[in-house]
């Protein structure tokens, strides 16, 4: 069976593309299925890192485009998953070192030995951006529940529609079910109203997230952890499968209870 | 911010504000016009029809709504109040 492409992007910058692009490909690959991360950001690689594969890099994807290795030779083979595999962006080159065509290419030659191919897009809506939805047969927007990231991925939502790669689908990170539910947060339902797009999943801020990304673990290996437990969540949906959305008042106690009683009361 | 605010029992509800700023800036993102643009665009409308019509300007609104790949500008110009119409029968 050929590999779906999946590009993972989001207009604004540090909203967690790279943190779900490794986190997707642990879940996926966690369930059998063959797995390939391309890190498209060339100038500012960071997927590695994320992967914790950072020391096993020796040839990148330009040195592929420009024909100094196989393809082969680029991918590397995680250290936990077998089937899961990285193609580092180049470090000491920018985005234009690489067209949308090579993309595709690439792409392509991926599609046969792999069911997933996940590409990292860079932030921004350029070359790099153009780069990373080129090959894609779907696109996953990530964004916070935020203005400025939710108004970005409106933008990104118009490009990719543009392109004809759409409708493109959302993972909402980061987010804070108590500030939400003191209504300093946009809920979910309000950011799925301004941008009319179909959810995949929603990931709470998690701080074992960081201490993941500190260690070179991506949180998805412990589905314990409620981002781990999210990003699978998102991977199984990606694979057709139905798994209702986390709902993200299960973790209020009592006292959130009763407060929000008292809340009720007091408005009423 | 109210006592009922401070001893959180009432929202500050702060997120009602983003949305209602998101959607707004949306408008203009999605019709790629600024909002000073389309405050000049209202004004032309409103000279250009007054020549003809007399119209409420106050109440003149300028919308844009979005069906799929379809981008709409829809204005709603109001006739002034004054202004007195036969009534037509449906």
């Amino acid at each position: 069976m050929a590999a779906t492409i999946v590009t993972i992007t989001s207009g604004k910058g540090g909203v967690g593309k790279t943190t779900a692009t490794a986190n997707l490909g642990v879940a996926l690959a966690s369930m059998g299925l063959r797995v390939v991360c391309i890190d498209a950001d060339i100038g500012l690689r960071n997927l590695d890192v994320v992967m914790g594969l950072e020391n096993r890099i020796v040839y990148d994807f330009v040195d592929v485009v420009e024909g100094r290795c196989k393809l082969r030779q680029a991918m590397i083979r995680d250290k936990r998953l077998e089937n899961l595999y990285l193609i580092p962006a180049a470090q000491t080159r920018d985005k234009t070192a690489v067209s949308p065509q090579d993309m595709v290419r690439l792409g392509n030659e991926l599609r046969e030995d792999f069911d997933w191919v996940l590409v990292d897009s860079p932030a921004g809506i350029e070359r790099g951006f153009r780069n990373a939805i080129a090959p894609a047969d779907a696109v996953l927007i990530v964004t916070n529940p935020e203005v400025s990231a939710v108004r970005d991925a409106d933008r990104i939502i118009g490009l990719i529609e543009a392109e004809e790669k759409g409708p493109g689908r959302l993972i909402l990170n980061r987010v804070k079910p108590e500030m939400v539910k003191r209504g300093d947060m946009l809920a979910t339902e309000d950011i799925l109203d301004v941008l009319a797009i179909e959810l995949i999943g929603i990931v709470p801020e998690d701080e074992k997230v960081t201490v993941a990304t500190n260690q070179g673990v991506p949180i998805a290996l412990d589905p314990r952890t409620r981002a781990g437990s999210a990003f699978r969540n998102i991977a199984r949906r990606l694979t057709g499968e139905e798994v209702p959305f986390e709902n993200m008042d299960d973790h209020d106690g009592f006292f959130g209870r009763i407060s929000r009683l008292m809340r009720a009361g007091g408005e009423g | 911010m109210s006592f009922f605010e401070k001893v959180g029992l009432r929202r500050s509800r702060s997120a009602d504000s983003a949305k209602e700023r998101l959607q707004l800036v949306l408008v203009h993102d999605r019709a790629g016009i600024s909002p000073g643009k389309l405050s000049a665009l209202k004004d032309d409308l409103i000279d250009v029809i007054s020549r003809h019509l007399e119209i409420d300007t106050e109440n003149v609104e300028i919308t844009f709504t979005r069906e799929r790949e379809q981008q709409r500008l829809v204005a709603d110009i109001p006739l002034a109040p004054t202004h007195r119409r036969r009534r037509v029968a449906p």
